[in-house]
């Protein structure tokens, strides 16, 4: 599996270089989009105004969620970025870089034919928690982990 | 046009192991070009990742995700030769869809 890993990243890397100039999510609002997208929570300037658009006011730290992260990240153009949950019943898990000028950087929502699982690669403009936040059963759990960056990738 | 995505589905067990790649710039609107002018942002904003026709992971994408995005899910219940299709849509409305068959685990 983990030879398989390789290959699949090894097909990104030339683009992982080229993007280290990449800024990291400064963007201004006003686009129309599906009617559906969460657009206050992923417009937020500040962590806490995005979890507020979540409805996640009431966050409970849970150590059921796995942040699987680099503690050290070269370069913030790329940065690697899996979420586990063993919370029964996960209907969604959202990522955060908290220091991102947008932190709330995606969400998922998970169906039943699904793990309770996703990997992805973000941009992170400086040194930050990645934070993740699990919605189960109407509730929100909540785990971080700080990835120290080494050069942002927020140009 | 776009690029094909890259996709990878294999079975461990009844979990497909599900590993996507699509090709695509993920502008932040933030970068300038070699004239000083910002380039328009131009990112991912939805991917729908389906099993045999039927929804399994619906994901809402920033700019604050990396060029050439990388997607891994595992699909439950999954057999040999399974449908995962994979369909992106980006800010500018433009669009995607690829697929792949669930390939036996080694």
């Amino acid at each position: 599996m983990n030879k398989r890993r390789r290959t699949v990243l090894r097909l990104a890397g030339g683009a992982g270089a080229w993007s280290a100039a990449a800024a990291c999510g400064l963007i201004a609002g006003g686009q129309a989009w599906a009617a559906n997208r969460n657009e206050a929570a992923f417009q937020a300037k500040a962590v806490a105004d995005a979890l507020k658009n979540l409805g996640a006011g009431n966050l409970v730290e849970s150590r059921d969620i796995v942040i699987t992260a680099p503690d050290i990240a070269e370069n913030g153009a790329v940065v690697p970025v899996a979420v586990t949950s063993k919370i029964a019943n996960t209907e969604s898990i959202a990522i955060l870089a908290e220091k991102n000028p947008f932190p709330l950087a995606a969400s998922f929502d998970i169906t039943p034919g699904a793990d309770a699982y996703v990997s992805t690669r973000i941009k992170m403009g400086q040194t930050s928690d990645v934070r993740a936040i699990v919605k189960a059963g109407g509730k929100y759990f909540t785990a971080t982990k700080e990835v120290k960056v080494t050069v942002g990738g927020c140009g | 046009m776009s690029e094909p995505m890259k996709i990878r589905a294999t079975l461990q067990g009844d979990v497909a192991d599900v590993r996507i790649l699509m090709m695509h710039p993920m502008e932040t609107g933030q970068r300038k070009n070699s004239k000083g002018e910002l380039i328009p942002m131009h990112f991912i904003k939805n991917v729908v990742v389906s099993h045999n026709g039927k929804t399994v992971l619906d994901a809402e994408w920033t700019q604050a995700i990396s060029r050439n995005p990388f997607l891994g899910l595992r699909v439950k219940g999954a057999k040999a030769g399974d449908k995962i299709s994979v369909t992106w849509i980006d800010n500018k409305g433009d669009k995607r869809t690829d697929e792949t068959a669930v390939a036996a685990g080694s």
